[in-house]
């Protein structure tokens, strides 16, 4: 995409965000001066210890809760017009840590037709929408299976394939792989760079594993509710002091390089992948 | 305390048209004081096999002894103190706070176990210092005060305040964020290195298991695959794979760069000994 082209999906404008207490004593101010914003088609991965205000963040992008100040515009929609609550919803997507929580049929095409069921979508539409989607995640040959007969990451894409059945511009993710084991985090990994790649789907990322979003377009990284660092995977993980200092990891490759030039050795600091250390290595 | 399961075999359901072999047939010895690993996809019948453990679960066949003792041939009574012996952290353990304050919840466990008001005091006390928190400044909070990472690990105190002999957790630091998972398996490695705990972890970390345990049990669909040094388990890469495991990124980078530099290591699990090895044979 050139320049002239980019469309913002998301912006966000000098946001705060106070969780109200009892008393002005026990209010928390979980984010406060948060600006940016996310352009079509993007794979942008938001990291941040817990506490950091991703959460909080990912359910303002969502309308669930909105900014105490400032402003939270979603496809040219500001979340505070709450007649367009539900536009916007259906517009940025959701899936969460937990797959149990999500999945409500009996039936994996069912809760795949729950969305758009209650989008109020013709039958027949439905149906053509729930194939796509069950297509989409490769889930087609468990469409009449029961979701807790499936593995952990086959739950996490029935979850995405119930989201992209209300056919969202932009889904957001928070820590979608953080209770599956290593297939089931490929599994799901894998279909979130296809959606982004091949369906040109806006991805917000969220996730405590550095390793999953170093092919992202842009990382921004929170700490205590501002945004600290904002750039490419390379710019973000070589500081990887500064990132363990706010309770952050960086990917295993990049922690090596960075070991390797601590002894002397010559190598590139912005390694992020094995390919790229086997590169580095094998000169 | 040794922990040996000899032919255990579990089937849910027996006899109902849901009926499913869970385990087939498991022989393991945990020695005195080892610190093992145990991995496998989800629903290989790694939580099946630990809950046989404490008694959680009743065996369908086969059994386990500790200390040379059958524990599923006792009364009772003696079923329970075994319990207090053999410490189990479940998943996300601290859904399981219930109690108004830090130093109630812990106490539950050492309580219900008959001791002295004093006795269960030093115990809360000295098991919240276990896990690395302050026992003044956390005793009188509600746990929910608490940060994810916090309460997870008065979860774990409630557990060390048994004063178990045998620890066992089921993935600990899901959920957590990098350095919550650093504090907890720190903390972990020195209540086996310093208080000769025995410990159980099961994980899906490769990373984690790769640097810390000294022996890896792999499951899968009910049997044990490997059990056996990381050294040795962790260059069956194929086989790993196949049944949904992986290796430590650093063991795959060094499987490829032994390609162009045959003599260099393949049996790397950490970044500190793959930056070790490297120096050696790349830089000479």
């Amino acid at each position: 995409m050139t320049m002239e082209q980019k469309v913002k999906m998301i912006e966000v404008r000098d946001v705060q965000f106070v969780y109200p207490g009892n008393n002005e004593n026990e209010s928390v101010n979980a984010l406060s001066g948060v600006n940016f914003h996310i352009d079509k088609g993007e794979f942008v991965g938001i990291i941040g210890h817990n506490g950091s205000g991703k959460s909080t963040l990912s359910k303002l992008l969502n309308a669930i809760i909105f900014p105490t100040k400032g402003d939270v515009i979603v496809n040219g929609l500001n979340t505070k017009d709450h007649e367009h609550l539900w536009d916007i919803r259906q517009t940025a997507g959701m899936v969460f840590q937990n797959p149990d929580n999500q999945l409500v049929a009996t039936i994996v095409e069912d809760d795949v037709a729950f969305g758009p069921e209650n989008l109020g979508v013709p039958s027949l539409e439905i149906r053509e929408r729930v194939d796509r989607a069950l297509a989409t995640v490769e889930m087609q040959a468990y469409a009449h299976q029961k979701p807790h007969q499936l593995s952990g990451g086959q739950k996490q894409r029935v979850a995405i394939a119930g989201i992209l059945a209300m056919e969202p511009e932009c889904i957001i993710f928070d820590e979608p792989t953080a209770m599956l084991d290593p297939s089931g985090r490929r599994e799901v990994m894998e279909t979130i760079k296809k959606l982004n790649r091949d369906k040109n789907m806006t991805v917000i990322h969220i996730t405590h594993y550095m390793s999953e979003i170093i092919n992202a377009d842009r990382i921004i990284v929170l700490d205590q509710g501002k945004i600290v660092m904002e750039g490419s995977p390379e710019s973000i993980f070589k500081n990887v002091r500064a990132l363990k200092k706010i309770g952050l990891d960086v990917p295993q490759m990049t922690e090596l390089a960075y070991e390797l030039r601590n002894a002397g050795m010559d190598i590139r600091d912005n390694i992020l992948s094995i390919d790229e250390m086997v590169d580095a290595l094998c000169r | 305390m040794s922990v040996e399961i000899r032919n255990l075999s579990h089937i849910y359901s027996k006899g109902s048209p849901f009926e499913f072999q869970a385990l087939n047939n498991i022989n393991v010895t945990i020695e005195d004081g080892s610190f093992i690993g145990i991995i496998g996809h989800t629903g290989s019948g790694k939580s099946t096999l630990i809950q046989h453990l404490n008694g959680l679960l009743t065996p369908t066949s086969g059994t386990v002894l500790v200390d040379g003792e059958d524990i599923f041939n006792k009364k009772k009574s003696e079923m329970i103190q075994l319990r207090h012996r053999i410490g189990l952290v479940f998943q996300y353990p601290e859904h399981q706070l219930f109690e108004e304050t830090v130093q109630k919840d812990v106490a539950f466990g050492p309580k219900n176990q008959g001791l002295s008001e004093e006795d269960v005091n030093n115990r809360v006390r000295q098991s919240i210092k276990m896990v690395g928190l302050n026992y003044d400044e956390v005793k009188d909070k509600s746990p929910f005060e608490l940060s994810g990472g916090q309460m997870r690990r008065i979860a774990i105190a409630g557990v060390l305040a048994m004063e178990p002999s045998v620890l066992i957790l089921d993935e600990p630091t899901a959920g957590l964020d990098p350095r919550g998972r650093e504090e907890i398996l720190a903390q972990i490695k020195s209540l086996h290195t310093q208080k000769k705990m025995t410990v159980i972890l099961v994980s899906h970390s490769m990373e984690d298991i790769g640097r810390l345990v000294e022996k890896i049990l792999v499951m899968n669909a009910g049997e044990v695959v490997f059990y056996d040094s990381p050294n040795r388990v962790f260059t069956e890469i194929e086989t790993l794979e196949s049944i949904g495991l992986a290796v430590p990124e650093v063991t795959y980078l060094m499987k490829r760069l032994k390609t162009k530099y045959p003599e260099i290591r393949e049996d790397i699990f950490t970044v500190e000994a793959a930056k070790d090895e490297i120096l050696k044979v790349i830089r000479g």
